[in-house]
């Protein structure tokens, strides 16, 4: 591909030719993409910079503001006990995006790795990854989750406080168990993809197994680890609202943006704004990342022209 | 004065010299109220009064179906196992015990023909036995009689450690002998002035002899009729699956008469509280739900207009806050809160008065329990005769600040109070429960404002009430300054509420953390109270201890009365539900009703 | 491909050994135990509760407990729950046909919704019906269940009254009305959750249809003159297929499995909702009997993704 470039009449007008430069150019095009994009890095500057600008507190109890609709006070309304939803949704927004995105970054990177590995090795290491990956899959992530709690709570609280302390053994288990099914998607487009004939080639010609990898076959199985990756930014700020549905999870003075929405379930008919905010929240979220997994898709299918 | 007037007086009743009424008349003439008298009369030995329940039906059946909804549904049908309410509910529905209580806490005859009394020699005057007259003509749901040996053989159950039944410590220190066909003496080892507790409510249920004598012991598990009771109770056996549906159609052989009015009952399980609540009151598919522990806005916004309401029943459940006076943070001998230290902060009675004027009662009330909850600053919220007068609360930010400022507790440069190098901060544990988070929440706030700084904790409550000695969080080890739950009165007599903090039963690694004394609270006066009213025959030297213990406690500020409890329930409009605070929801089924 | 198969029988058995191992640990070293419904109940003293955590073997090493389990599982007994003292495997069956019922039809019609509108979606990128569909899928994944299952019951069973929102495990009735009261009690269950799978799956299947659209291959079966429908479904769609049956393959066990908060909010007796109940009440021997079924049900659906891969794409080669 570099010879090409190189031998190129209109290399020396137009910058050197890069894949990475060319996928974004191409994402570039995504309209939608690129808008998602720039929400996403609102949303985050949102959760990490709006406590310096909005300055209220998130457990401010006022017994006279309860469940009030959004005002000037309380641009998002209050809960029950009269605390302002939108501080709360700040500070809760942290750490729900921090534990989808860190979900969307484990399975993607583990799941690629494992799958990559199990759907390469046609001998015993295969079998045993794929072992690991149906251990993982049955584990009961409750339990676990108590497991992991009791063992560590007391060890990581010492180390990063409290709060950190459960925000960390949260962000692992959920975010941590989700990448199994990635593994299996990419194995089975391994499986696939291996055999196909543009590998062959790339195999004929003596290319080492790692670049098969990363420069034929990878690039062609990225498209469901994407999709997967995305949903499971969602799948893991829902994953952590069940957990408070089940009485699990973050302690109930956490105000995570599922367990917002959970809180607010039985008010529903009294006090909709209180659910809606959040409801809404990860809704934005989930659908920016989603379109920016749409654009890197379509600017990494080297077919599709743009 | 009052008290030997009073005692002569009982006498008088007792000997038929005075009647009933009279005496309650007397005893408001001393500014007493009409049930406490009752209540003085019945502990008095006296053959309780009959509550004139307004049972309307005039015939047996055609009531249609009843259907309960409990958002946990029973996962067992032997009361002997029972591990919850839930399955004590379900099995109630087919046994029987020997008596029941009612609303007010009188007993009421089930499988008997009357309440033993002093008067009618059913109660020794020693204290050291009950005779029980059972009921004649009692059949089993197979056909079979109902007899004494019956009752012998569930305290013979009972009481086998192989057994494994969860009721062993209400049998295991009696001892029940059959008298003839129909009567059975329970002996006690002393005297015991609260004689009700063996064959009497929940845990007095009675199973067949003849299809469990088989099963006693290491066997017990296999008994068939686990699964499929065949009791004396008002409703047959249909259907049972575990933590779904229990089901029971009308007994014709019933042994009270027009009773029971309904054809078929069914329990179903599952589901939580709030949609249980709409299921009743909003689209009345079921016609009563069990504890509703809802918010009260929410309960209020469903009722709006609603096919149902919410019932309340008062007993002296208490959901308070308990102060740990040993040390979680020092480990002697491999224990931490070992009863060989003191705790640096909570030992200086200001720092726990101070943090008694930071709970507001009054805001938990109003905004968390609403109308199922009683503020109050007594652990001994009931019967009423032993309801202390003398105590009172009150919330205050800045009595708690000078309290605090008097005994040298100075606010630090970050805010929180200091003295001799130790900062006023408290760990606070409680179990993970809705209205308990929004209590922790108001508490850390008047205490932010007082400079005490609270860390706050919940623990899963399938952990924290765990009996697991491996495990650290659970509430009997208390590795926590202060640590939130509800403790139920199943009775009417304060004898097992108040006993817990007996010095004898602190929790120590030495007894595995068995004890129930988790404040871990030493106190003599209190102790000598307490001995000395578990030995007291008679009723108002009795109650007078009961009171005195209770204001030590108070006095001490040993524990953080939060709210008297009531247990709630969602009833449709036409239901005529018989519920009591002092006993399981499903303890006097017999007596429900429509009203057409 | 008999002889992989077998092979691959042969290796699940040690394999599944060691699952059911790591899940026996994890569950024993959980902390808590069946007694704590009754922990402050001064009827019961806390020596009760720790003479029946002796008795139920709860204070044994976890070795000896574990091969206490296995030998009796590989008798054929799954040991009996400590909260309801009925055997375990009477108490899964009892709970079976429900789960089945609602979760298999949940999948089906999350199947049934996201192969043709992935694969429509996929055909016409862009256009109005895919930007409509990409909405309301992500609208569909995020909300949590407990969540539309609310929804649905306030507007279904509470303003409109038309469907029940408490299901009943046997409906009394007879004949054609018995099969209506149990159509219209799962229609709730099976949409939020057939709904909230869907949503994903659509996702996947649209992806995987867009990989190979665009393929050579397909790309020449149109130039033969072969109609439009008759390539998407002959050509593409076998290749998109791997992805979908890998997905549909992970998706199996939980039809057994159930579905926690489905269940829980419906009121379903299902295996969803008594695994909780179990794990909540750390009732042991009922959480790993459903979780080693599930995890056999993990093994096999793999084995079966993976011939189903062989047939699928010939040239995957089993060995």
């Amino acid at each position: 591909m570099a010879g090409l470039t190189l031998a190129s009449p209109s290399a020396e007008r137009r910058p050197a030719w890069s894949p990475w430069r060319e996928t974004w150019r191409r994402y570039r095009r995504h309209k939608l993409a690129v808008v998602s994009a720039v929400l996403l890095i609102v949303l985050i500057a949102a959760v990490v910079f709006g406590p310096f600008v909005w300055r209220v507190s998130i457990n401010d109890i006022d017994f006279n503001a309860r469940l009030e609709g959004p005002s000037l006070a309380h641009p998002f309304g209050t809960d029950d006990l009269g605390q302002d939803i939108l501080a709360r949704m700040i500070y809760g927004g942290r750490i729900s995006l921090a534990v989808g995105l860190a979900a969307m970054a484990v399975a993607v990177i583990v799941g690629t790795v494992i799958g990559a590995l199990a759907g390469m090795s046609r001998g015993a290491l295969g079998h045993a990854l794929m072992w690991l990956t149906d251990l993982f899959l049955s584990l009961p992530q409750l339990p676990l989750l108590l497991l992991l709690i009791y063992l560590f709570r007391d060890g990581l609280k010492a180390a990063f406080g409290p709060e950190g302390g459960i925000f960390i053994l949260i962000v692992l288990v959920i975010g941590g168990l989700r990448w199994m099914p990635v593994a299996r998607l990419v194995r089975a487009q391994f499986l696939s993809l291996r055999e196909k004939d543009f590998v062959e080639a790339a195999r004929a010609l003596g290319a080492s197994p790692l670049r098969q990898v990363v420069r034929h076959i990878l690039p062609n199985a990225l498209g469901p680890v994407i999709i997967a990756g995305t949903i499971d930014v969602a799948a893991a700020i829902i994953a952590e609202s069940t957990l408070s549905f089940l009485g699990l999870g973050f302690p109930p003075d956490v105000p995570t943006w599922g367990r917002l929405l959970y809180d607010a379930k039985d008010f529903l008919d009294i006090a909709a704004h209180w659910a809606l905010f959040p409801g809404g929240a990860i809704f934005v979220a989930v659908v920016a990342i989603n379109f920016i997994g749409d654009g890197m898709r379509d600017a990494l299918d080297a077919r599709r022209v743009i | 004065m009052l008290d030997t007037e009073l005692r002569s007086m009982i006498d008088e009743v007792k000997d038929g010299r005075m009647d009933r009424r009279a005496f309650v008349q007397r005893m408001i003439a001393f500014g007493l109220t009409a049930p406490m008298a009752t209540q003085i009369l019945a502990i008095g030995g006296v053959a309780m009064a009959q509550s004139p329940a307004p049972y309307k039906p005039t015939k047996r059946g055609g009531g249609g179906p009843l259907k309960l909804l409990w958002w946990q549904g029973p996962t067992l049908l032997n009361p002997h196992f029972a591990t919850g309410t839930k399955d004590q509910d379900g099995s109630r529905l087919f046994y029987e015990p020997l008596a029941s209580w009612d609303s007010s806490g009188n007993l009421c005859p089930i499988l008997v023909a009357e309440i033993p009394s002093i008067q009618n020699g059913g109660l020794a005057a020693d204290g050291k036995s009950v005779t029980w007259k059972l009921k004649p003509g009692v059949k089993w749901h197979d056909g079979k009689p109902f007899t004494a040996d019956d009752v012998v053989f569930n305290w013979e159950y009972a009481r086998d450690p192989a057994t494994s039944a969860l009721t062993i410590g209400v049998y295991q220190d009696i001892t029940v002998e059959k008298v003839d066909d129909l009567t059975v003496r329970v002996l006690f080892k002393n005297p015991t002035p609260f004689w009700a507790d063996a064959f009497v409510a929940v845990v007095g249920c009675i199973l067949p002899k003849h299809l469990f004598a088989d099963y006693k012991g290491a066997k017990s598990r296999e008994a068939p009729n686990n699964l499929k009771p065949v009791g004396t109770g008002p409703y047959k056996f249909v259907e049972f699956k575990p933590g779904d549906v229990v089901r029971g159609e009308l007994n014709p052989d019933y042994h009270m008469p027009n009773r029971p009015y309904f054809d078929t009952i069914e329990i179903k399980g599952g589901g939580d509280a709030v949609s249980a609540a709409r299921a009743v009151i909003q689209t009345g598919e079921y016609d009563y739900a069990w504890n509703m522990q809802v918010e009260d806005d929410v309960l209020l916004r469903l009722e709006k207009g609603g096919k149902g309401k919410t019932v309340y029943s008062t007993g002296g459940d208490i959901e308070f806050i308990a102060l740990n006076f040993t040390d979680p943070n020092t480990e002697v001998d491999g224990e931490r809160s070992s009863i060989k230290t003191k705790h640096p902060l909570l030992s200086d009675p200001a720092v726990r008065k101070a943090l008694a004027l930071l709970v507001d009662r009054d805001a938990m009330q109003k905004h968390i329990y609403g109308r199922a909850g009683r503020t109050t600053a007594n652990f001994l919220n009931g019967p009423d005769q032993f309801v202390s007068k003398n105590t009172k609360w009150e919330f205050s930010i800045e009595k708690a600040t000078q309290l605090l400022e008097e005994a040298g507790w100075k606010v630090g440069a970050d805010g929180i109070r200091e003295k001799d190098g130790k900062k006023l901060k408290l760990l606070y544990q409680t179990s993970t429960n809705g209205p308990r988070q929004k209590t922790q929440a108001i508490v850390k706030q008047a205490c932010q404002k007082a400079g005490i700084d609270v860390e706050l904790k919940s623990v899963v409550a399938s952990v924290f009430f765990s009996s697991d000695v491996a495990n650290p969080d659970t509430y009997s080890k208390f590795y926590a300054d202060i640590e939130m739950f509800q403790i139920p009165m199943t009775q009417p007599d304060p004898a097992q509420h108040m006993r817990r903090f007996h010095s004898r039963f602190v929790a120590t690694k030495e007894n595995k953390w068995q004890g129930r004394n988790f404040p871990r609270w030493v106190n003599k006066e209190f102790d000598a109270a307490i001995d000395a009213a578990e030995a007291e025959v008679d009723p108002i030297k009795r109650a007078a201890f009961y009171i005195k213990a209770n204001d030590i406690m108070w006095q001490d500020t040993v524990v953080i009365p939060v709210m008297h409890r009531l247990k709630v329930g969602a009833a449709t409009n036409s239901l005529r539900p018989v519920l009591s605070g002092w006993t399981n929801d499903t303890d006097n089924i017999q007596d429900w009703y429509r009203e057409t | 491909m008999r002889q992989y198969v077998l092979r691959r029988l042969l290796i699940a058995v040690p394999s599944l050994l060691g699952i059911s191992l790591v899940l026996f640990i994890v569950l024993a070293l959980a902390p808590g135990d069946p007694f704590s419904e009754l922990a402050t109940n001064p009827n019961v003293p806390p020596e009760v509760a720790a003479a029946l955590r002796a008795k139920f073997g709860l204070d044994d090493p976890i070795y000896l407990r574990y091969l206490h389990w296995l030998s009796a599982m590989l008798q054929g007994d799954w040991g009996f729950s400590f909260v309801s003292r009925m055997n375990v495997d009477t108490l899964i069956l009892q709970r079976l046909p429900t789960t089945l019922y609602v979760i298999g039809s949940a999948q089906l019609l999350a199947l049934t919704i996201a192969i043709p509108v992935g694969v429509y979606a996929a055909t016409k990128p862009y256009s109005i019906f895919d930007q409509i569909a990409n909405t309301l899928a992500f609208i569909g994944f995020s909300l949590p269940t407990f969540f539309t299952g609310l929804l649905f019951i306030l507007l279904f069973s509470i303003t409109l009254d038309w469907l029940p929102f408490v299901y009943t495990s046997d409906i009394k009735a007879t004949g054609f009305r018995w099969v209506i009261e149990q159509v219209r009690q799962a229609i709730m269950p099976v949409m939020v959750l057939g709904l909230f799978q869907a949503a994903s799956m659509t996702r996947f299947v649209r992806s995987a249809m867009l990989d190979v659209i665009r393929l050579d291959y397909v790309t020449t079966a149109r130039a033969k003159g072969l109609g439009q429908a008759r390539v998407i479904v002959k050509h593409a769609m076998r290749n998109a297929m791997i992805p979908v049956v890998t997905l549909v393959a992970l998706q199996m066990p939980a039809v057994f499995g159930g579905a926690i908060v489905t269940e829980q909010i419906f009121r379903i007796p299902g295996i969803g909702s008594l695994l909780i109940s179990s794990i909540l009440s750390n009732d042991t021997p009922v959480v790993m009997a459903v979780t080693f079924v599930f995890a056999c049900l993990v093994v096999l659906f793999n084995l079966i993704a993976d011939v189903l891969y062989g047939w699928l794409d010939p040239r995957i080669s089993l060995r």
